[in-house]
């Protein structure tokens, strides 16, 4: 990795100087990728956004960009572009007033800012709504023009506090896409906040998982899926299936009710209480194997959803794609489930 | 509900009865203010415009509005800006007791004048700001500043101070970012607040009475020094000009109160 566009230094944020928002955050972000903070609301991924924009100010730490101090740096003197979720565009302008904007505080030529103007335009593809108010556009549209403008100026850097959060399904994963396209084309760092697991998987080339002020884990997208690096992590990202165990040796979990579950090597010591997770995708009907008891089916189109009655508990979870000539299993049928050693995922029982 | 006719005529009698209350004394001092001769009766018998005359030829009438303007004008620029950061500042800023200082901002609203006006005068007169214009505008924008405060804190309350990070964010420096989005914003909070600063200081007297000089007179105080010397008519139609001012500076903060309504809806 070359150096870093943005390294955080054991930077915490207090308000009332006891409870931390962010606590001793270490992070640095590589020039050019998607790295998106996802975590639940107050986690602390919007005050660290926050703080990098300059709207916040660290209590202890530092922020570096392009390897300068700025967390002493006034916001209007970082040059980072932001994207917030009420859009914030300037009511009184117009959308090309409002791509202006940045352009003309920096002294640029009438002819420059024109020639820019009508560039961004047709790159979030709104030619021709340049005379238009924000209020007359919708949600998706205002957006693009926030998104339009916080480009306009060429930052390097560029962040984005939950943009999608007010749109509706069908435009957010529209957007995602469009945000997708540019970051590719201009190859612009994005720095990307929400709180929607399926967004932050989608999108980023880097996800930190935030709770408690900390990040749990930084990586791609199939690392904290595949591998969570603790069980705050595993149930936070997708669906899981919680269940206690005690480690029988190394690569054996006894449950609750006796039932003994093979996993990969797990590295915990014989007696040990775990936590084990599974995940419903992972977990197959087969010939043979752990008996269960169908109790609810929900069909959804592609797969159907089976709740289990497993192990002695009662809500366990499957979940079957939908495929050509298979019986959907009918509730109160018997079943067998296929569980590979492999998806069962142990945590410390003591961590979140 | 729907009333009967008799219902409805009574109060339609009662709406004129007191509308007439309010608006007879008023109209009375317009009508006789055109009045030809020195005998006032109504309604008058002829028309004319011998008392505006008076009052434009007379060098004390014309002193008395020159000053009133000279001291409403500088009231409403000193008291708008004032204002207008003060109520920037208790909005947007992040502090303790900010409920407290609103209270002292706008506590000249509803201090009797009387009080302020002796309070100042004895303060004003140990620093030797009494009997002078720019000690009459202090004292005016003190009285005129919680209107502007008032005014502006309204219609803060709907700006969305997200534009404000969106234009540090986009390199619009603090000032900037107040001449080009907050004021166009919320300029007709602004403009309210200065009209009621002007008309406030147009129409302030007993503070005026207190600190200003033997020779500063204002329109009130020439209109009652007028009254108690010798009742010319003059008067009237000095009162008719005030009335007019006014009336103007009603319908356009009206205007103005409209079209940022309208605007708003868009």
């Amino acid at each position: 990795m070359s150096e870093p566009i943005v390294r955080f230094r054991a930077v915490s944020k207090s308000y009332d100087g006891r409870a931390q928002v962010v606590a001793g955050l270490d992070l640095d972000i590589a020039r050019g990728e998607f790295l998106t903070l996802l975590g639940p609301s107050g986690s602390g991924k919007t005050t660290t956004l926050m703080m990098l924009a300059g709207f916040e100010d660290p209590s202890e730490g530092s922020i570096e960009l392009e390897g300068r101090r700025i967390d002493t740096v006034p916001p209007h003197k970082r040059g980072i572009g932001v994207v917030f979720q009420n859009y914030a565009l300037f009511p009184h302008m117009t959308v090309a007033q409002n791509l202006a904007f940045p352009l003309s505080v920096r002294g640029t030529s009438r002819a420059e800012i024109a020639a820019r103007t009508a560039k961004a335009l047709e790159m979030v593809r709104l030619s021709g709504f340049g005379d238009r108010r924000p209020q007359q556009l919708s949600g998706g549209q205002q957006q693009r023009v926030a998104l339009a403008r916080a480009l306009i100026f060429s930052p390097t850097l560029v962040l984005m506090d939950e943009p999608l959060g007010a749109l509706d399904k069908q435009l957010r994963e529209e957007l995602q896409l469009e945000i997708r396209r540019i970051h590719a084309t201009l190859g612009v760092t994005i720095v990307y906040v929400t709180h929607d697991q399926s967004e932050a998987l989608t999108m980023s080339d880097r996800i930190a998982v935030f709770e408690g002020g900390r990040i749990q884990q930084l990586g791609t997208a199939d690392a904290i899926y595949e591998r969570p690096a603790n069980a705050f992590v595993a149930g936070f990202i997708g669906e899981n299936n919680r269940m206690e165990a005690v480690v029988a040796d190394s690569t054996t979990l006894r449950l609750a009710d006796g039932t003994m579950l093979p996993t990969a090597p797990h590295g915990f010591s014989t007696g040990e209480h775990v936590l084990a997770c599974i995940r419903p995708e992972k977990v197959r009907l087969a010939e043979a194997g752990h008996p269960a008891t169908v109790t609810e089916v929900v069909y959804l189109g592609d797969h159907c959803r089976l709740r289990l009655s497993f192990a002695g508990l009662p809500d366990f979870f499957a979940k079957r794609a939908s495929e050509d000539g298979m019986a959907v299993p009918r509730q109160g049928e018997a079943v067998f489930l296929g569980i590979p050693d492999t998806a069962v995922m142990v945590f410390r029982a003591s961590s979140p | 509900m729907r009333e009967g006719p008799i219902a409805r005529l009574l109060l339609r009698l009662a709406t004129v009865l007191v509308l007439a209350f309010l608006l007879a004394p008023m109209v009375a001092v317009v009508l006789l203010s055109f009045s030809p001769t020195e005998l006032l009766a109504l309604p008058p018998r002829g028309f004319s415009l011998r008392w505006y005359g008076e009052f434009l030829e007379s060098s004390r009438w014309l002193l008395a509005m020159k000053n009133s303007f000279i001291v409403a004008g500088a009231t409403t620029m000193v008291a708008t800006v004032l204002g207008t950061m003060a109520a920037l500042g208790l909005q947007l800023g992040r502090f303790r007791g900010k409920a407290v200082l609103v209270t002292i901002l706008t506590l000249p609203m509803v201090t009797p004048y009387i009080v302020t006006a002796a309070a100042m005068f004895f303060a004003y007169s140990l620093v030797g700001l009494t009997g002078s214009l720019a000690g009459l505008v202090l004292a005016h924008t003190v009285v005129a500043v919680p209107f502007v405060v008032v005014s502006v804190l309204a219609t803060l309350q709907t700006f969305d101070t997200t534009l404000l990070r969106a234009a540090a964010s986009l390199g619009a420096s603090p000032a900037t970012a107040f001449l080009r989005v907050v004021v166009p914003n919320i300029w007709p909070g602004i403009a309210a607040g200065a009209i009621f600063a002007f008309a406030t200081s147009l129409d302030e007297f007993v503070i005026t009475l207190f600190m200003a000089g033997p020779g500063q007179f204002t329109l009130p105080r020439q209109m009652y020094a007028s009254v108690r010397e010798f009742l010319s008519p003059t008067i009237l139609a000095a009162a008719t000009m005030l009335f007019l001012c006014s009336l103007g500076f009603l319908l356009v903060s009206e205007a103005i109160r409209l079209r940022a309504e309208r605007r708003g809806r868009a």
